[in-house]
C-alpha cells in the first residue's frame, strides 16, 4: 500500500496526483487496488535481478546463449521474465572488439520486466541527447573507459523492441554458478554504461 | 514531430549524472502517477503511441524543465480532459463533479496481473516479404511532420546499412492518432558516427535505429 499518512502537508505535485486519484477512483474508472499492484510490482518485484540472472545463465550454459540468439523473448520468457516493456526483445554481446549501448533518444523505452523501471539519468536530457553523438564521452562519465579500436554500437529504442546488453563476463570466474556470475551483473552494464563488476580476489 | 522529446544529438544539456543507490522511485506521488497512467490507459481512449504523442505535444519549455513523471502527469491529466473523462474544474478542485464517460472499462487490479504480465505485443501477421534486405543501403525520409512519428531528426535524411529485419509491427505514425494500425516491416537501420555527425565525430562508432518500411527508400 502507499502511503496516504501525510494528506495535511501536501506539496504540489502530491496535490496534483491526490486530486487526480481522487477524481479517476471516485468515478469508478481507476481500480485503488490496481493502482496499488502496479507500486507493488515494479518497486519490489521486477528489477535488474531478472536480468542479472539473463545474463549470468546466458554466460554459463551454452545452449541458452544459443536460444538467445535466436529468439531473445522466448528465451527470456522462458525464464518467467515477460509482460509489459519486453514484449519483444534483443540481446546484444559485448566482445573485446564491440561494445554495446542502448538508449531512446524520443522517449524513456527501457525493457521493464527484465531491468524494471529505468533510472532518472536514463530519462535525462543529458543522457539522450548525448549516448548517440558522443558515447565515448558518456561513457567516461560513468567511469568507463575503453580500450582503443572498440567500436562503440549505440542502439536508440524507437520502435517496441528492447534491448538487453550482456556484458562481457570477468575474467578469473571459470566454474561459477550462476548464482555467483549473477551478483556481478550490474543493471547498468545491462545497459552499456557500465562493465560486469571483477570478482574479488 | 521534432518536438521537446526528439533530443537525440542536441547540444547544451550537460554531463549525465548517475546517481548511487538510486530508489526506484523518488517521492510518493511518483508512484501513483505510474498507476494512474497505466490504469487510465486500460479505458482504450488511447493507446501507448497517443500517449507518448501526447508528452512530445507539452510545450518545450515545460517538457525540458520537467521531471518525467511530472511529464507523464501532465500528458495524462490533458489526455483525460480530451476525452472527457474529466474537467478542469475538477483538476482544479479535486473532486468529481460530473460523471466519467467508460467506467464499464475500468481494471480490476486481478486483469492488470495479466495485462502487466502479457504486456502489449506490436507484432502482427506479416502480409507480403520485406521490400529491404540485410545490406541493403537505405536513406530514412527526411519528411518533418507535426504528428507523431518514431524518425529522430538526427537521422532523417541519411543513409544508413539495413543491419536486421526486426519483425512486421504496428506502424505507431498512424496508430497514435486513431488511423489504425497499419503494421508494415520493421528494421533496424545502422548509420556511422561521421554520417550523422560529421568530421568531429567520436572514431569507431556507430547508432543503430529500429526503422519502419515507410521511414525508407533504397538509395
Amino acid at each position: 500500500m502507499h502511503d496516504h499518512s501525510h494528506d495535511n502537508d501536501l506539496g504540489p505535485m502530491e496535490a496534483r496526483v491526490r486530486a487526480l486519484e481522487t477524481i479517476l477512483v471516485g468515478k469508478g474508472l481507476v481500480d485503488p487496488a490496481a493502482v496499488d499492484l502496479i507500486i507493488d510490482t515494479y518497486e519490489n518485484k521486477v528489477g535488474p535481478r531478472n536480468g542479472a540472472q539473463v545474463v549470468a545463465r546466458a554466460w554459463s550454459d551454452p545452449a541458452f546463449a544459443q536460444a538467445l540468439r535466436d529468439d531473445a523473448t522466448t528465451a527470456i520468457e522462458s525464464m518467467g521474465f515477460a509482460g509489459r516493456q519486453a514484449e519483444h526483445m534483443e540481446v546484444l554481446w559485448n566482445t573485446p572488439d564491440v561494445h554495446n549501448m542502448v538508449v531512446c533518444t524520443l522517449c524513456s523505452c527501457y525493457p521493464w520486466a527484465v531491468l524494471g523501471l529505468p533510472p532518472v539519468w536514463y530519462k535525462s536530457a543529458p543522457y539522450r541527447s548525448r549516448a548517440v553523438s558522443e558515447p565515448r564521452k558518456v561513457l567516461s562519465e560513468f567511469g568507463v573507459t575503453l580500450p582503443e579500436g572498440t567500436k562503440v554500437k549505440v542502439w536508440d529504442s524507437t520502435a517496441e523492441v528492447r534491448y538487453l546488453v550482456i556484458p562481457m563476463r570477468p575474467e578469473g570466474t571459470e566454474g561459477w554458478s550462476a548464482e555467483a556470475l549473477a551478483d556481478l551483473v550490474t543493471r547498468d552494464s545491462m545497459i552499456g554504461t557500465g562493465l560486469a563488476k571483477e570478482p574479488v580476489a | 514531430m521534432n518536438g521537446p522529446q526528439d533530443m537525440g544529438g542536441r547540444a547544451g544539456f550537460g554531463p549525465v549524472e548517475p546517481e548511487v543507490d538510486e530508489p526506484v522511485f523518488h517521492a510518493e506521488w511518483e508512484k501513483t502517477a505510474l498507476g494512474l497512467t497505466l490504469c487510465a490507459g486500460a479505458l482504450g481512449h488511447w493507446n501507448l503511441d497517443g500517449s507518448r504523442h501526447a508528452r512530445e505535444c507539452l510545450p518545450p519549455a515545460k517538457y525540458l524543465t520537467s521531471s518525467y513523471y511530472d511529464i507523464w502527469l501532465t500528458a495524462l491529466e490533458n489526455l483525460l480532459v480530451e476525452h472527457g473523462e474529466v474537467t478542469r474544474e475538477e483538476l482544479a478542485r479535486g473532486e468529481v463533479l460530473q460523471p466519467g464517460v467508460r467506467p464499464e472499462r475500468m481494471m480490476p487490479a486481478e486483469k492488470m496481473m495479466g495485462v502487466l504480465k502479457t504486456g502489449g505485443p506490436v507484432d502482427r501477421s506479416a502480409q507480403g516479404e520485406p521490400a529491404f534486405a540485410v545490406g541493403d543501403r537505405v536513406r530514412l525520409s527526411g519528411d518533418q511532420v507535426t504528428t507523431h512519428t518514431r524518425r529522430p531528426t538526427y537521422a532523417m535524411g541519411k543513409v544508413g546499412t539495413v543491419t536486421g529485419i526486426r519483425g512486421y509491427h504496428v506502424y505507431p505514425d498512424t496508430a497514435a492518432h486513431g488511423h489504425g494500425e497499419q503494421p508494415c516491416w520493421l528494421y533496424g537501420v545502422t548509420f556511422d558516427g561521421q554520417t550523422l555527425w560529421g568530421t568531429g565525430a567520436e572514431p569507431d562508432t556507430e547508432v543503430t535505429i529500429d526503422a519502419f518500411e515507410r521511414y525508407l527508400s533504397h538509395v
